[in-house]
């Protein structure tokens, strides 16, 4: 078959998936919503960011240098962009024991995908911890949602929406790992058949986090 | 494709994406370590940032498995979000001529931050 026919047959799967009588993506329904509803969380963070960028392109005051605003110094000189780069290797780590507890649900090994996901949430509340430090030390060098010394008045309404909005998703997203580890644990899931998908579910919404961390990193502290 | 008993992968596939965002995590802070400036910054934090996203959505969140219609369903709708970034842009880029136009030059006097 050559490659055309191929790529032909895709397209025909698409066609009939909508077409048939029968569930169009072939994933248990609670999948399909989670995937809908982080879809439209795409929409609402893109939404903050696309704000964003019309206020720093629509102000005449200088930008405050995001390298040295997040600048950290530990006795020496001050390393750029340090805590931040220390939040996006945590929340990768997580990302990567997220999918292991995935792996592990399928497998339907309890212990381990209860550890990973509880090892999942430990780094999330870091993340967290470690973005409240952040959070504090703005607020002390007087950076406000109206203003700061450093450069244009939007880059905290900016700063304290965008990462308020996602530290807020991290948080929410500790919560749900707690709770779905528990039953893991307690073998709520084993009582319904030990159908482990809801593992995934959870897996999805958190790499959510990650992903949306990776578009943060690049559009807000990095440009 | 997606069966019956859901995304089963081994586990060699998710170590190796791990590293491979620790690389490009690593590389993006580069970029500002390096402090690189101009075309090369934008284009390598954007390289890097789709990179990294795709492997997060096309592996983690196991896109690359799911059917068509799934992957059509999640990933269209997205590209709309290019025509509200381009008219933002050009609204951006007018309300700051005519800012510049009506109040003149900025002012602000800014300090640097000290830690």
């Amino acid at each position: 078959m050559s490659e055309a026919v191929v790529e032909a047959g895709d397209a025909n799967t698409i066609v009939n998936d909508f077409s048939r009588d029968k569930q169009v993506f072939g994933v248990p329904w609670g999948k399909a919503m989670m995937w809908i509803f982080l879809l439209s969380d795409t929409f609402i963070f893109s939404c903050f960011l696309v704000g964003y960028m019309s206020v720093r392109i629509s102000t005449t005051d200088p930008w405050p240098l995001p390298s040295e605003v997040f600048a950290l110094s530990f006795g020496g000189d001050p390393i750029p962009l340090i805590l931040i780069a220390i939040m996006t290797f945590i929340l990768i780590t997580s990302s990567g024991t997220m999918a292991m507890a995935v792996n592990m649900g399928y497998r339907k090994d309890r212990k381990k995908t209860f550890w990973l996901m509880v090892a999942t949430a430990a780094l999330g509340a870091s993340f967290v911890g470690m973005q409240a430090f952040e959070w504090t030390k703005l607020i002390m060098e007087g950076v406000r949602p109206w203003g700061n010394p450093f450069g244009a008045a939007q880059f905290g309404s900016s700063f304290f929406m965008i990462t308020g909005f996602h530290g807020l998703h991290v948080s929410a997203g500790v919560i749900y790992l707690l709770v779905v580890a528990n039953r893991v644990r307690n073998g709520f899931y084993e009582r319904r058949g030990g159908n482990y998908e809801i593992v995934e579910i959870t897996g999805l919404y958190w790499h959510f986090v990650d992903l949306v961390w990776v578009f943060i990193f690049a559009f807000f502290y990095l440009w | 494709m997606a069966s019956e008993e859901g995304q089963q992968h081994p586990l060699s596939v998710y170590f190796w994406i791990w590293g491979l965002l620790f690389v490009l995590s690593f590389f993006s802070y580069m970029v500002d370590y390096m402090n690189f400036q101009g075309n090369l910054r934008w284009g390598l934090i954007l390289l890097f940032m789709f990179l990294k996203a795709g492997f997060i959505i096309a592996i983690f969140m196991h896109m690359k498995w799911e059917r068509p219609a799934l992957k059509l369903a999640i990933l269209g709708p997205p590209v709309a979000i290019l025509v509200l970034i381009w008219l933002m842009a050009l609204e951006g880029d007018y309300i700051e001529d005519t800012r510049l136009e009506v109040f003149g030059e900025s002012e602000l006097e800014v300090v640097a931050p000290h830690h």
